[in-house]
């Protein structure tokens, strides 16, 4: 048990060095920085995370952000729901082929469908909007999601099903009342996979924006460059960023932990 | 009746459709043409595959990309069980522990750039300060093995808290019976992990391998942001190279590495996935 404990602690302490570093880093004038090697700043200064909050900038990016990653996990889950009811409770023609090609889209680089996804969202005039990266991002979420969810189905027993419809339950509200809050942790997960995927895709976020949905970590890339590089500033700014994800898994964690226990991913 | 599996399917078709079916579409038609800005598409059938086919670059690209892999799955799924056997099995250390391990997860992969790059940057990084007390000169910029490691260890470092989670998820699914049964019949430590646990974790590690797999093939903002690619070539992975190819604006060639690209992470994850099912068939038998 010891042991356990050990490795435990220098593992986490493994992981976390970095975060600490960056951590800290945003909070050192540029100065020490570059002339120094402190592990703790020696004065702390929140120039960098002023710069940012008065920027219109950044402002909107993290709005952009926001914006497109809940409307991808909106969108995803209302498709993935049904389609993984589908997979688990029934048998079709060409279910497995289906739900094969679905994965192959996970598999699938971001690097190889930048070029198309420019040119279809240019025609349908919605290049630079949230919809687009939305959409977009359906590509790996989707298939990944109905996989999850798949699992999660497949563990309710049919019977379940059957003895509702025997009670006179109509499908929808059978749906509703009994089927979605028994699979309600396999939905915390998929949405926090979506979530999390969308939040940190960089590719494709960066292929199909321009001004009007900039998401921030392309504001991100942008910031290095040009007068030399303001590491402290990309170290807040590399912060801010890591918080929401923070906050979104800090709130799904007994949903997960639940999913957890039902030993489903 | 017949049907009704297909409404339930409608969206996913719909979406799947705008975001994968018709964009694969284009790559193909790209890798058939030969494409100049300005003028009119020319249909050169096969050519740019076989250009591609020939390119030195793309198949040293490929080799370096598998080796990668590879390396990544080697790593990151027995540290990720290690990891996962020494976390608390119930009491208020899980929450807390499920918290901090999805914290990596969560970083953009932009960000993780700059964790890294305030790490290994060789005017203001740690790591270099700190080798250079052990007399190791570590240059990411100029150094092949040093950029190609340091690629490895961000992979490692982000993407190995996602193995523990799987398998932790696997752990909490195996009934505590099992290992009141193993520990009845006198079974060593080595030998419970071997034949009830391992086994028991086979579903969740075929996950998390897939995906691991999957998205070490698709690794490209850690050399984008860390080395660029290089130096020379060391770090430039198969992400990298095609989309430095579409941005040259050489669409049919970067159609062509793009369609054949998708295919080896098609076959390999086929073949991976037969694997793990077959061996998981015979021990059953």
């Amino acid at each position: 048990m010891k042991k356990r404990t050990i490795t435990l602690t220098a593992y986490f302490f493994l992981l976390f060095v970095p975060i600490y570093w960056m951590v800290i880093t945003s909070l050192k004038t540029d100065v020490e920085i570059l002339q120094s090697f402190t592990l703790f700043p020696q004065q702390i200064t929140f120039e960098n995370y002023r710069e940012i909050f008065t920027s219109e900038v950044w402002r909107s990016s993290f709005f952009n952000s926001i914006a497109y990653v809940l409307l991808n996990v909106v969108m995803t889950l209302t498709a993935a729901i049904p389609a993984a009811y589908a997979f688990s409770r029934w048998k079709f023609r060409g279910d497995h082929h289906l739900f094969f090609w679905l994965l192959t889209n996970r598999m699938a680089p971001a690097a190889v469908f930048m070029v198309p996804f420019t040119e279809l969202y240019y025609m349908l005039n919605i290049f630079d909007t949230h919809i687009a990266v939305a959409l977009a991002h359906c590509l790996f979420n989707l298939p990944l999601t109905i996989w999850i969810l798949e699992g999660f189905m497949s563990g309710i027993p049919k019977e379940i099903d059957e003895t509702a419809f025997v009670d006179g339950y109509r499908f929808p509200r059978f749906f509703r009342s009994i089927f979605l809050p028994l699979i309600a942790p396999g939905i915390g997960v998929g949405a926090f996979f979506c979530f999390t995927f969308s939040w940190v895709e960089l590719i494709l976020a960066k292929a199909l924006t321009l001004t009007e949905a900039k998401p921030v970590v392309v504001t991100l890339t942008v910031g290095i460059g040009a007068e030399g590089v303001k590491w402290g500033l990309l170290a807040s700014a590399g912060v801010l960023t890591i918080i929401p994800g923070i906050l979104v898994v800090y709130f799904v964690r007994n949903y997960m932990a639940k999913g957890f226990a039902l030993g489903r991913v | 009746m017949r049907q009704r599996p297909w409404l339930f399917l409608l969206p996913t078709l719909i979406l799947m459709s705008i975001s994968a079916f018709i964009p694969l579409m284009a790559v193909i038609n790209y890798s058939l043409h030969t494409i100049f800005a300005g003028s009119a598409p020319e249909f050169v059938g096969l050519q740019n595959y076989a250009d591609v086919m020939s390119d030195a670059q793309f198949r040293g690209a490929l080799i370096r990309q598998l080796t990668f892999s590879l390396m990544a799955l080697l790593i990151e799924i027995p540290l990720g069980v290690a990891i996962a056997l020494c976390l608390p099995r119930k009491g208020s250390g899980v929450g807390l522990s499920l918290v901090l391990l999805g914290v990596p997860l969560l970083i953009p992969y932009n960000v993780v750039g700059i964790v890294w790059r305030l790490f290994t940057q060789s005017d203001i990084g740690v790591i270099p300060r700190i080798l250079s007390l052990v007399g190791y000169d570590y240059n990411v910029s100029l150094n092949a093995t040093d950029a190609f490691f340091t690629i490895l260890l961000v992979d490692v470092w982000h993407w190995t808290p996602l193995v523990v989670l799987l398998a932790y998820a696997g752990l909490q699914a195996i009934p505590q019976t099992f290992y009141q049964a193993a520990e009845v019949d006198g079974a060593s430590t080595w030998k419970t992990f071997r034949y009830v646990t391992l086994p028991k974790l086979r579903p969740v590690l075929t996950l998390g391998l897939l995906i691991r797999f999957m998205d070490s093939f698709k690794v490209y903002s850690e050399p984008l942001l860390l080395t660029g690619g290089g130096p020379g070539n060391a770090t430039t992975f198969m992400s990298l190279f095609v989309a430095r190819k579409a941005e040259a604006y050489e669409l049919g060639y970067a159609g062509a590495s793009s369609i054949i690209y998708l295919y080896v992470v098609i076959v390999m994850s086929y073949i991976l996935f037969q694997f793990i099912n077959r061996s998981s068939e015979e021990r059953h038998r």
